[in-house]
């Protein structure tokens, strides 16, 4: 797929990736074997019907391609773009053995990017059933857990706390990766199409109880996703210029940042930017910081800076999916690896001068599977950085859980609900997503979200009645 | 899309050259709202999210007051606003409530706009049956306000002024320690609201007498829900989330250089932010009040 060259890309955040061409997109379609029994879709958890869109896509039926794909996924899109598809589908294609698996994700994408261009097939509603469901949290275990109810004809209202539904699509997931215009598009199309209500700027667990929800609505499904950050405990985490992934990746991608003063929401790094972790975050982290530091170059003069992700295991245990690996070391990313910090160092202004690090070396694998790390002792040293920002996974917010007596959570704070269907131990909620898993990807919130709305509509079909009485 | 929203402008008043009170339609957030808490403001579609202090509520009516000092770009833009217009955000009620007993006697002390959110929880321990003993102080007459107010939900109250302008020529530490002095063993527990430096130096005049101090601290936040952190304060016990574990916090234990540090962070972005706003508006030829 033809993408924004690295030396061009560096200075904007505009998307990376290009997107296929028709010719392009017809031609890679073509690849495609159909097989009797397709393994691409046992990869896929919300189990597009892979086979089904390429045999449109490849016959030139867009219209055709878009039915087969809404049958299971209302968010093209968003998953053609941010799904680990080289994990999931892509894997299990009968190609993938002779490493040319076709590019399903890149198509899912095609198809989701022409239906938002020219909305061809609105997702089709069953007559209303007269039932309501209060989905909370508008991020994808939410939206996808709406659009299959209210599919069903039940009238679905989302609660977001923040101005704008998405979740992490919005907040998180940065702008270059995928694109807002998108997330605002895919949401507001299914939200009209299926009439959600959507009201943001509802905090659960303050405006309204998870209990004063179920007074007014039949179900509720909790996907508030894993939205608190941590820092390391060490000292120093306070001086100016520390940060969550969270914060930064907020004032950059929700809040628009990067265009301050056009938007008012200031958001700064300066040149020697250390990010702590090296999962997906912690890559779109690094990679929003060089392009900063970009900007701030073009308008202002001098060298940028660098920016430095730091990482206590090797190359070989990186969380983060390959691609976003593989983009960051191209647009210049510096990585130190066996490198975890020790001590966060102030200077004037309560500001960072340095941070101390000391090497790693791997010993056995600890209960994650990966060699655990381990501090060489008498190897610490001082790296030379005015900002530090830390993406080490985050947890679920607690705010939610406020009077929500008879929720069962784990000692990770996450919420205990039944795996295939969503169910939790309170009666007429349903939870799926980060908020049960803790952080993972958008496409398993998806799932969750998709099994949750399965089991909602048994529910409130009368064909199942969990919690009895 | 189908969004609800509505967060309107009903009342507006001018409490002095710079700071403004504000009514506005949010009845579910008038619901739950309680002395103590704050809401998360945003303007428009450009605007950032500022938390503000509730100064009041009423549930009958669907609305809560805010009062803001028009300090930069966001709430001097704010400021102009008038009755009838409408709110981008406005999110609430976040943070924990005041912890409200009878604790017997306590004073309550508050700064320029610290006044506003200082004065429900004044009302507040009145009504649980507390002596409530009140300072009120600003840098000069013109920007006090809510005098009347307080007075009422006061035992006895202090007016002072840094110039004189009004009142006693005095810091509210002044008298605040003469209270603690003159009533030494009595007094249960002190309030105080208002700039950072405020709190500390009054924190520090309590700390010798070992009366229990609660202040409310207003960093900077993004979304006022625990998600970012940049709200973290210093304790003695460690890093917490001014949005979500306060705004309330016990004032002997705040590492105030440190918060004072943290809110200079911006200052530079601030200012810029502020000058092109305000260059734009003569350019439009908005009247911009107040903002000496």
């Amino acid at each position: 797929m033809p993408v924004q060259d690295a030396a061009v890309r560096r200075g904007n955040f505009d998307e990376v990736a290009l997107g296929f061409t028709e010719e392009l997109a017809r031609r890679e379609a073509e690849r495609c074997l159909q097989c009797a029994r397709p393994h691409c879709v046992e990869g896929c958890p919300v189990g597009v019907l892979i086979p089904e869109f390429i045999l449109a896509l490849r016959a030139g039926d867009m219209i055709g391609a878009v039915q087969a794909m809404k049958v299971k996924n209302g968010l093209p899109g968003i998953c053609g773009r941010v799904c680990p598809q080289e994990v999931q589908c892509e894997i299990r294609c009968v190609l993938a053995r002779k490493g040319e698996s076709v590019a399903i994700g890149r198509l899912e994408r095609f198809v989701g990017d022409y239906e938002l261009a020219q909305r061809t097939c609105p997702l089709e509603r069953l007559p209303q059933t007269g039932k309501r469901v209060a989905i909370v949290g508008s991020g994808p275990a939410g939206l996808t857990c709406a659009v299959d109810v209210a599919r069903e004809g039940h009238a679905v209202t989302i609660f977001e706390s923040l101005h704008s539904p998405g979740g992490v699509l919005i907040y998180g997931i940065p702008e270059f990766r995928l694109p807002k215009s998108v997330v605002h598009g895919e949401i507001d199309y299914a939200a009209e199409c299926l009439g959600i209500e959507i009201r943001p700027d509802h905090v659960i667990g303050r405006i309204f109880t998870l209990h004063e929800l179920l007074d007014e609505y039949d179900a509720a499904f909790l996907g508030t996703g894993a939205g608190l950050p941590s820092f390391m405990r060490i000292p120093g985490i306070n001086y100016n210029g520390v940060m969550s992934a969270n914060e930064f990746l907020t004032r950059v991608n929700l809040m628009k940042g990067y265009r301050f003063p056009e938007y008012d929401t200031p958001v700064k790094v300066g040149k020697g930017v250390a990010v702590i972790g090296a999962g997906n975050v912690a890559m779109d982290a690094a990679r929003c910081s060089l392009r900063l530091q970009q900007l701030h170059a073009q308008q202002n003069g001098g060298q940028p800076g660098e920016v430095h992700i730091v990482y206590r295991r090797s190359r070989t245990e990186v969380p983060a999916r390959e691609e976003e690996f593989h983009h960051a070391e191209e647009e210049g990313i510096i990585f130190d690896f066996l490198t975890n910090p020790v001590e966060i160092l102030g200077g004037a202004k309560g500001n960072v001068r340095a941070m101390c690090c000391i090497r790693m070396r791997l010993g056995a694998p600890d209960a994650s599977g990966r060699r655990s790390p381990i501090p060489i002792e008498g190897s610490e040293f001082e790296m030379a950085v005015d900002t530090v920002i830390f993406a080490l996974g985050t947890s679920p917010n607690p705010l939610v859980f406020v009077d929500a007596e008879g929720l069962e959570r784990s000692k990770h704070g996450t919420v205990v609900a039944d795996e295939a269907t969503g169910r939790t131990t309170m009666p007429r909620v349903w939870a799926g997503g980060d908020v049960v898993t803790g952080a993972a990807t958008v496409v398993s919130a998806m799932g969750a979200g998709k099994a949750a709305a399965a089991d909602i509509n048994r529910f409130l079909r009368g064909e199942i009645n969990p919690w009895g009485a | 899309m189908a969004t609800i929203r509505v967060y309107q402008i009903l009342h507006k008043e001018t409490l002095s050259d710079v700071t403004k009170l504000m009514v506005i339609a949010a009845p579910a957030v008038a619901r739950k709202a309680r002395a103590g808490q704050f809401v998360i403001v945003r303007i428009d579609e450009r605007g950032e999210r500022i938390p503000l202090t509730v100064a009041d509520y009423d549930r009958e009516a669907g609305t809560i007051t805010i009062i803001f000092q028009e300090v930069g770009k966001t709430t001097k833009q704010l400021g102009t606003l008038e009755p009838g217009d409408e709110l981008a955000t406005f999110v609430g009620p976040l943070g924990h409530p005041t912890e409200i007993q009878n604790y017997g006697t306590v004073v309550c002390v508050g700064g320029g706009v610290g006044i506003a959110p200082l004065y429900p929880i004044a009302r507040a321990l009145k009504e649980a049956g507390n002596t409530v003993l009140s300072i009120i102080g600003a840098r000069n007459k013109a920007l006090l306000f809510w005098e009347d107010k307080m007075r009422a939900v006061s035992d006895e109250l202090i007016v002072c002024t840094d110039d004189g302008s009004k009142g006693r020529k005095a810091l509210v530490t002044e008298p605040l320690k003469e209270l603690l002095e003159q009533r030494r063993g009595e007094i249960a527990r002190v309030w105080v609201i208002g700039p950072a430096i405020m709190m500390k130096f009054a924190s520090l005049t309590t700390k010798p007498f070992q009366v229990p101090t609660i202040v409310s601290l207003n960093t900077i936040m993004v979304d006022g829900t625990g998600m970012c952190g940049g709200c973290r304060v210093l304790l003695e016990e460690g890093a917490q989330f001014v949005c979500v574990d306060g705004p309330e916090f016990d004032g002997h234990q705040v590492d105030w250089d440190n918060l004072l540090a943290r809110q200079q962070f911006y200052r530079a972005e601030e200012q810029q932010a502020t000058q092109e706003w305000e260059h734009h508006c003569r350019l439009e030829g908005v009247a911009v009040e107040g903002g000496a």
